[in-house]
């Protein structure tokens, strides 16, 4: 489990303009990019003095590939960084508040309490 | 001495800034009621007559990350900006810059650390909805320096809710010891019940109304002992996955004292959660 890692990514993107664009139009190449180059990178810190050990599992890469914001949530990505960074992304396709509500309903389908822990 | 000239608890909804300015087709039917009892609790502060405001919110992921959380961080800078690109991009909220009341803060952070609070600091903070809200709400001209407080409510592990009741003790103790003839109004944002990127968000209410009566019960009649008695961090996940920032209206609690009766006390029931507003005057309700 990389808890930390998958919140770092949507974390990163969502303050960021253009990556926002490119994981909405492009998610594995986007996850696929970040993570070679992203990951490791300390954020307060200059570039190169990286970390060297952030990886994402299989199925925390997968989620993110595909834009499976129910699989995030059960894997405890922290529930606030995934719905804001996929209203950034999807809103714009639907009528007011028609987005959010469809992913409170998905979400109903699938999980009840307790919820899947996010602390990291 | 320094006087507390308010205590203010509320919820910040970054909504408001946009529903409140909407003309036309585009101002929901809520808007007008929502002005109104704004409007109201905007006046319980203003005739406070105060010189500086504490504010005490939570980053909501903007500046505080995972890799460097502070529990509980005080802004002492001369200036802060405030709201991001993501605010703006959700909410509409529009870029502010608040001055800063170093001195306050100085002394916050001094005696907080020797009160047995190792509060964390920042000299540069840019600050988020959480207290952009209350000065969009109460204080729109944006006029009064600030001491920032941030919480965490947000990144586990967090601190307990009687922590946060201590806190808010401490500060109202901090302002009161501050050798400065100024009038402070302490003000803190929080929520009642509420989800965020979970089953039960965007319902027609809050998720759960039955513990929003009770908050507000317990807000409003300063029933810290009742309130403590029920809430710990593990019952703050059952009213909503995002209900942990119902803390920092316990703080408030705090900051008001224990049996302390709100002077002023609103709710509006909205889709998604519920407001709730709350003044309290310590040296009795101005003329």
């Amino acid at each position: 489990m990389s808890k930390y890692l998958l919140d770092k990514f949507l974390y990163t993107v969502d303050r960021d303009p253009e990556l926002v664009e490119r994981y909405r139009e492009d998610p594995a190449g986007t996850v696929d990019w970040w993570e070679r180059e992203k990951a490791n990178e300390i954020l307060n810190c200059a570039v190169a003095e990286k970390s060297t050990w952030l990886a994402f599992t299989d199925d925390e890469r997968r989620a993110l590939r595909d834009h499976d914001h129910l699989a995030l949530f059960g894997l405890g990505a922290h529930p606030f960084l995934t719905l804001t960074l996929f209203i950034a992304m999807f809103e714009r396709d639907h009528g007011p508040l028609e987005y959010q509500k469809a992913y409170g309903r998905a979400l109903q389908q699938q999980y009840a309490l307790p919820y899947p822990d996010v602390a990291t | 001495m320094a006087t507390v000239a308010a205590v203010i608890a509320s919820t910040h909804h970054p909504f408001y800034y946009r529903a409140s300015t909407a003309t036309g087709a585009d101002r929901p039917p809520f808007a007008d009621t929502w002005v109104a009892k704004i409007e109201a609790f905007r006046e319980t502060l203003t005739k406070a007559r105060p010189d500086i405001l504490v504010m005490v919110g939570s980053d909501h992921f903007h500046q505080l990350w995972l890799d460097n959380m502070p529990q509980f961080l005080v802004g002492k800078a001369p200036y802060f900006d405030a709201n991001w690109y993501n605010e703006e991009r959700e909410f509409g909220l529009p870029r502010m810059r608040l001055a800063g009341d170093e001195q306050l803060a100085g002394h916050i952070l001094r005696n907080g650390l020797d009160a047995g609070f190792d509060l964390a600091f920042s000299n540069e903070l840019r600050i988020d909805h959480s207290i952009t809200c209350p000065i969009i709400t109460l204080r729109p001209d944006a006029d009064l320096p600030i001491v920032p407080i941030y919480t965490n409510i947000f990144a586990p592990p967090l601190p307990r809710p009687g922590r946060f009741v201590e806190l808010g003790r401490t500060i109202r103790q901090l302002v009161e010891s501050w050798p400065i003839d100024k009038r402070v109004a302490i003000i803190g944002t929080g929520h009642l019940s509420l989800e965020l990127g979970g089953p039960r968000q965007f319902g027609e209410h809050g998720p759960d109304p039955e513990f929003d009566r009770k908050a507000v019960d317990w807000i409003a009649s300063g029933d810290v002992d009742g309130c403590l008695s029920e809430v710990t961090l593990d019952s703050l996940h059952l009213p909503g996955n995002a209900t942990h920032g119902f803390m920092d209206f316990m703080l408030m609690m705090g900051v008001a004292g224990a049996g302390a009766k709100a002077d002023h006390v609103d709710s509006l029931d909205l889709f998604h959660t519920m407001e709730a507003y709350f003044t309290w005057y310590p040296n009795g309700v101005p003329a």
